[in-house]
């Protein structure tokens, strides 16, 4: 049986979603391990369990905090050399990528990216890779000998509660100058109202067709009320309208909420490849060409200060009168 | 037909050159490609680079992440630094390895998703990007440092800018000028394989109307529908 190690990352005090995801596949496909790094909460161990984990190998050293990447490159590093796994399984996330690249230069191995589905097929991995965000995909394999390191997009598979239970294997502190280069010494919650953009049932995101930071308001307000969570496009957080952590997109989040209403996107191919995988896709925009319409279910050709103050209205007369 | 400089390669070009105009220095560009990618470093040339690399190599072609990695770190190698920029990821492929893997080979740290960059005395200090905001992060030089396009605004280059590129020096280095052997890089070095391609499932053709002013009222009843209203 295959044997997979899966880094399950903590954010904010928080096991990171992605990697029960990665978690619940994995163990799907053979026996799932997880690594648990630097601090975490009381009951990450037993949820790992629940997820699919059959052994955690932890280490809650304060190193894996203070300092980027290089601890944890240092223990899986020794963790494959120990346990020879077939495959590490990352998250393609920030922490994920950066530990993901080092481990692939120093064990000279193959990396694959984005990884979409993931399967075993005559003992080789086959993973599914949407390239270039929406236009086509990929399969690929990694052909190198030893462990296979790959990345899997967030919200690629569904984190499934399987109600096991993991032992733990405790792993020592790796030490040395080299691993603390990289020291970290702040790290500051920009905070985002309203529910989580990962975990909203309703995503209501705002791009350059709003023409200015100000009219932002105008998607907080029907966001508010849908009960759901704000996005954006990567071309306004890099104007800095609004902050890095509403971007929808290949290098910002992915969402799969149920209705996604994306006001004046026109669908760049890397804002596509974030929000694609949503159940029902809405969009206004003044250009009838923009590729956004190809991606929707139903959308309205038209200026967004008319179209959506008017559906602001409609909606609070509708919620009104039910 | 021109070629552009990736707009994230552009931010990483301004950045350093933001930096060389505090701190003093020259920035070189490093670049893996086609013969043609010439025309990409002139621009970054004309934007005040002052020499520029091209690693081009038909034994280069079909190189995987990896194997682009050990072509650059073996170039940058043959001269001197302080600190490397790297786009976070190109906007062709969006791996976003590249930078990782190539930090690891020159055996330097790595500050990653850069929003901000300072260097204070023999430090580089980087607001870098997280999900739940940023983190404030240094290291000793010298460093790898990647950016993502919003960092800045690329200057254009000036007239004197581009004329004073077609000066400048650009060395082009086959594999083995590097002292890479093929083996390492290029089809036969990759480690990766695709096994096919193929279009992903396409959405059904949605509905799509133009706005008769009552756009607005077409949505609502569109959610209506859905029973969300």
């Amino acid at each position: 049986m295959a044997k997979l190690l899966v880094y399950t990352e903590v954010s904010q005090g928080k096991l990171v979603s992605i990697g029960l995801e990665i978690l619940s596949r994995a163990a799907q496909l053979g026996e799932a391990e997880a690594i648990l790094l630097g601090s975490a909460p009381d009951d990450a161990v037993q949820t790992l369990g629940n997820y699919g984990a059959k052994t955690v190998y932890r280490c809650a050293d304060p190193i894996f905090d203070q300092h980027l990447a290089a601890p944890a490159v240092k223990v899986i590093e020794d963790l494959i050399s120990q346990q020879k796994p077939d495959a590490v399984l990352f998250g393609t996330t920030y922490a994920g990528r950066d530990i993901a690249s080092a481990l692939s230069a120093r064990l000279d191995s193959g990396a694959l990216t984005d990884v979409g589905e993931l399967e075993i097929e005559d003992g080789s991995f086959v993973a599914t890779i949407p390239a270039l965000g929406a236009s086509y995909q990929n399969t690929a394999t990694i052909t190198n000998a030893g462990t296979k390191l790959m990345l899997v997009r967030p919200k690629a598979f569904e984190a499934r509660a399987v109600g096991g239970s993991a032992r733990v294997e405790d792993v020592p502190a790796p030490s040395g100058a080299d691993l603390q280069r990289v020291l970290v010494t702040n790290s500051v919650v920009e905070k985002a109202e309203g529910p989580q953009l990962e975990e909203a049932n309703v995503v209501v995101s705002g791009g350059r067709g709003l023409k200015s930071a100000e009219h932002f308001q105008m998607v907080r307000d029907l966001a508010e009320l849908m009960g759901g969570a704000v996005g954006a496009t990567r071309a306004i957080v890099d104007a800095g309208w609004v902050p890095y952590s509403l971007q929808v997109g290949q290098t910002g989040k992915s969402v799969k909420p149920s209705i996604y209403i994306a006001l004046g996107i026109s669908g760049a191919i890397q804002h596509l490849a974030g929000m694609k995988g949503s159940n029902t896709i809405i969009a206004v925009n003044t250009d009838p060409d923009a590729p956004i319409f190809k991606n929707a279910d139903f959308g309205v050709v038209g200026d967004v200060f008319k179209v959506v103050p008017q559906l602001i209205e409609e909606i609070k007369k509708r919620k009104g009168s039910a | 037909m021109s070629h552009e400089l990736d707009p994230a390669a552009a931010s990483a070009v301004e950045e350093a050159l933001r930096l060389v105009e505090a701190h003093g220095g020259e920035v070189t560009v490093v670049t893996m490609g086609m013969p043609n990618a010439v025309d990409e470093i002139r621009k970054a040339l004309a934007m005040g680079a002052e020499r520029g690399v091209l690693i081009s190599d038909p034994a280069l072609a079909g190189s995987d992440t990896l194997g682009t990695a050990k072509a650059l770190a073996a170039a940058i190698k043959k001269g001197q630094y302080d600190m490397v920029i790297c786009a976070t990821e190109s906007t062709d492929t969006y791996s976003g390895l590249v930078p990782g893997q190539l930090a690891e080979l020159l055996g330097v740290a790595a500050l990653t998703f850069a929003k901000k960059v300072k260097v204070e005395g023999s430090k580089a200090v980087v607001r870098r990007q997280t999900d739940f905001g940023y983190q404030v992060v240094e290291a000793e030089l010298p460093v790898l440092i990647t950016v993502s396009s919003g960092i800045n605004e690329p200057r254009y280059p000036s007239l004197k800018g581009i004329m004073g590129a077609k000066r400048k020096e650009i060395a082009t280095y086959s594999a083995a000028d590097v002292g890479l052997s093929p083996d390492q890089v290029g089809e036969s070095g990759a480690r990766e394989k695709v096994l096919t391609v193929g279009k992903p499932p396409t959405r059904a053709q949605g509905t799509v109307v133009t706005d008769e002013g009552d756009g607005g009222v077409k949505i609502a009843d569109f959610l209506a529908s859905l029973k969300v209203l």
